[in-house]
């Protein structure tokens, strides 16, 4: 692989992302003095922390009382007790330090009365553990997580962190289990770059380009997480899938949970608000695997909205138009734009859409990255954080402004954890050749492919299939199926075609490359749904719909060397971090 | 008298014609401005007959269907779909605006679409935007305050409110673009959207170091190459206006 121009570089930590988690990692690392190199696929502000909107969840008590294990306690019930407890409690107890950072480094929230950060309601934040809606949900409009994104770049800027932009990462440098840094192309020019580093902090976000219909941006494409893959590493939880209740009927974009915070509710073609029979207390604000079933149970029944009865609409015109203009002016322009709707007249057509992935590298509290071997063990060199990361706070399903507060919280402790296991200017290993030749072997494989098979036409694949057999309702014959289907897009691969040869922007590379990363996690997701043989949160199998924490109160994790899984499982951490707080164990969850 | 050449290698050539394959009733041909820094050639506009019976409404989905049917080597930069990523600022039938936000139905005749102009092309539609990040890196993008409190800073809703119409600015560089003033000036004069940036700042009433930041950006070639031309307020997709922010500067350095 001489033909290729390698560039090398060797920093303390490498970041490999620049969204929320990513850029706070770098911040830390930075302010630690350590050499932080931050690579990413697009510039910093591109990134899909960009599309959050509704808000970043922390117990401030702005709204009236809150306690941060109120907060714990909805976040294991949310997660339908397949979160680590020990994780869980740090994310709630940090998130409003968190919170407070992020408002000192310029973040434009909406304000109380007071003057003080507002805060909203939110599916599934509750007072007094469980008892009645709390306001706990920290908003800019509902712009948030693009408010916070830019004032991440903004600090990383301050602290003159080192970016790589527009870098697409190939892969992981491994040596003895460790990881040693990573491959990286760069599109600007062609050349290739080789990254040592002591740690390497994955923050490469969620993979929602799986499936067809997604809130995703088209760069979600889960790079870091098949990186780790390919290093023969396992991932967690894959099958657990988020739908938002409430994506644009036809279009996928976000609407918000925010809306529904804000009073906005739910109703099927007979103009019933549905939800009160699903959640007769929480209603509307319900947690949203719960939200987004009961809309697939209504359009099922015959009670969808339109031609096709496909859909369901989502309210807010009895809402006063300043709340909406000054709470909800994102929501209004994304309706007119891509549902041609005035949301101060006509209700918005919405339909559960794919939004977030549970599931991902597993790693501790601290951000580092675990495997199992015989035990629980952690890999040297590797962190991951952000929604690339399964810590795994959210379990089996996210509560809504969990994944904002999760982003800054674990990208500063990743930056706190590496400050102290690596010393600047810290020597580093002599790698094998043979790890860069792989990488590369790869690479210009998929380069030039000549065979027939052009990649678009494997990513539809792979959506459709994923789209009917995983998707909100699951059973053994969909699964089965889908474990069978799911391999075909994989082997097209063997007759892939690549017309661009280039080295400079070259788009049609870049996106093989990430359907190479995608096919993988498809497959992995696919065969863990198909094994957990339960329901629980996102995963509900229609053929077993209670919980089984006999059986199943574990994290799955999955290995994948080319189209071949292995399955295995670890148990849930069943203790607390600290005794600040009690464990709280597993109830029927209602709400 | 002078007479202006531009050089051989700027002037853009007539490329391939792809006529529709699918026998669709319903076709709009839609030119696309092609260059690719690796082949020693000229620019050329590519153009695609598109099925728009099987086409969603925007020209983002325009783009996507030609690379995923037609023609995969074609590169634009895309990411959220939706207005708020900023990826896929461009120009079309001459209007510079985001893809993915675009109605083509809101487009006369055939479709024309360019890189965001006077930026330097790296390839077909992606154009070189980083002298516009290190103009934004100069105005120093971070909240400058010496209080050390373990609590938040206390803001008015009213003071708050002053960031609305700002702090949106996805950094698209379709105002910026757009500006004949910025095509002229561009390394010197600061230009619409950093313009913007530094006003939000200026005037969020948390920072400490508005005086400062108003003495930086108080340069002859900095701020006061615009001239209200007013292309920034009408190019924006976020329905932000830039020309005030510059305007609201200029205001606070004559009244200071």
């Amino acid at each position: 692989m001489s033909s290729y121009k390698i560039i090398d570089h060797e920093y303390d930590v490498v970041v490999l992302g620049a969204g929320g988690s990513g850029l706070r990692a770098a911040v830390g690392l930075s302010e630690a003095g350590l050499k932080t190199a931050c690579v990413s696929k697009v510039f910093p502000t591109r990134s899909h922390t960009s599309a959050a909107q509704g808000g970043i969840s922390a117990a401030l008590g702005n709204m009236g009382e809150d306690d941060w294990r109120w907060h714990m306690y909805d976040t294991v019930k949310g997660a339908d007790w397949l979160g680590d407890q020990d994780s869980i409690e740090y994310l709630c107890k940090e998130a409003p330090a968190a919170v407070l950072e992020l408002e000192k480094y310029g973040v434009p929230f909406s304000r109380t009365e007071d003057g003080k950060i507002y805060q909203r309601p939110f599916g599934g934040m509750t007072k007094n553990y469980g008892n009645e809606t709390v306001q706990r949900t920290c908003a800019a409009a509902d712009r948030t997580g693009h408010a916070i994104l830019h004032t991440l770049y903004g600090q990383a800027l301050k602290h003159n962190t080192e970016f790589f932009i527009e870098y697409f990462a190939l892969d992981l440098i491994m040596k003895d289990g460790a990881c040693k840094g990573l491959i990286a192309w760069n599109l600007n020019d062609g050349t290739i770059h080789r990254f040592r580093s002591h740690i390497t902090i994955i923050a490469t976000g969620g993979y929602g380009k799986v499936y067809y219909s997604a809130t995703s941006a088209h760069t979600c494409t889960g790079d870091g997480n098949a990186m780790v893959l390919r290093a023969g590493l396992p991932l967690q939880d894959m099958e657990f899938v988020q739908f938002h209740p409430t994506g644009i009927y036809g279009h996928g974009t976000l609407i918000s949970e925010g809306v529904r915070g804000e009073g906005g509710y739910l109703v099927n073609s007979k103009g019933e608000r549905f939800m009160e029979r699903y959640a007769p207390k929480a209603k509307d604000l319900a947690s949203r695997d719960v939200v987004s079933r009961s809309i697939a149970v209504e359009i099922n029944e015959g009670r969808g909205i339109g031609k096709e009865q496909d859909h369901v609409h989502l309210h807010i015109d009895h809402l006063d138009p300043k709340v909406i203009d000054e709470r909800l002016p994102g929501i209004s322009e994304a309706s007119k734009l891509f549902a041609n709707v005035d949301v101060t007249k006509e209700p918005i057509p919405v339909v559960p859409t794919v939004h977030y992935n549970m599931g991902g590298i597993p790693t501790n509290y601290k951000a580092e990255v675990l495997t199992v071997n015989g035990s629980e063990k952690t890999v040297p060199g590797l962190m991951a954080i952000g929604e690339a990361a399964c810590v795994s706070v959210h379990g089996a399903n996210r509560l809504g402004s969990n994944s904002l507060i999760d982003l800054v919280v674990f990208g500063r402790a990743a930056a706190k954890r590496a400050a102290e296991l690596v010393k600047p200017g810290m020597k580093h290993d002599e790698i094998d050749k043979s790890e860069t030749d792989r990488c590369l072997v790869r690479f210009d494989k998929l380069r030039n492919s000549e065979g027939s098979n052009p990649t678009s036409e494997l990513r539809l694949s792979m959506q459709k299939t994923m789209q009917s057999k995983c998707a909100v309702f699951r059973t053994e014959k969909t699964l089965k199926e889908g474990v069978h289907e799911i391999r075909k897009p994989f082997e097209g691969m063997d007759s892939l075609s690549v017309k661009d040869k280039s080295l400079i922007f070259n788009t049609d590379l870049v996106e093989t490359l990430e359907f190479d990363n995608l096919i993988r996690q498809a497959i992995t997701t696919m065969d863990s749904a198909y094994h957990r043989k339960e329901s629980r949160g996102a995963h509900a199998r229609e053929d077993f719909p209670k919980r089984d924490d006999e059986n199943y109160m574990q994290h799955t994790l999955s290995w994948c060397s080319g189209s071949k899984t292995k399955i295995n499982y670890r148990p849930v951490h069943r203790s607390t971090l600290t005794n600040d707080v009690q464990y709280f164990p597993p109830q029927e969850r209602v709400y | 008298m002078v007479q202006f050449n531009l050089p051989s290698n700027s002037k853009i050539q007539k490329g391939q014609y792809y006529k529709d394959k699918t026998g669709s009733k319903n076709i709009r041909k839609v030119n696309v401005y092609r260059w690719d820094p690796s082949k020693n050639e000229n620019p050329r506009i590519d153009t695609y007959e598109v099925d728009m019976d099987n086409c969603s409404s925007k020209v983002l989905d325009i783009l996507n269907k030609i690379k995923n049917e037609i023609d995969p080597s074609i590169a634009y930069r895309r990411s959220c779909a939706h207005g708020v990523c900023g990826s896929c600022a461009m120009n079309m039938n001459g209007k510079n605006g985001l893809a993915c936000t675009k109605s083509h139905s809101e487009l006369n005749g055939d479709i024309d679409i360019y890189p965001l102009p006077h930026l330097k092309v790296l390839k077909d539609l992606i154009g070189d935007l980083s002298t516009l990040y290190k103009q934004y890196e100069s105005v120093e993008p971070w909240l400058k305050t010496s209080k050390i409190s373990d609590k938040e800073n206390i803001q008015t809703k009213e003071d708050r409110a002053k960031l609305d119409g700002l702090y949106e600015c996805i950094m698209c560089a379709c105002c910026s673009t757009s500006c004949p003033s910025y095509w002229w000036n561009g390394e010197k004069y600061l230009g619409p959207a950093v313009l913007l940036q530094a006003y939000r700042w200026i005037i969020d009433s948390r920072d400490e170091d508005r005086k400062e930041r108003l003495k930086k950006v108080a340069d002859e070639l900095k701020l006061y190459r615009c001239h209200t031309i007013l292309n920034c307020t009408n190019a924006c997709p976020k329905g932000l206006n830039p020309a005030k922010a510059i305007a609201e500067i200029k205001k606070m350095l004559a009244t200071a």
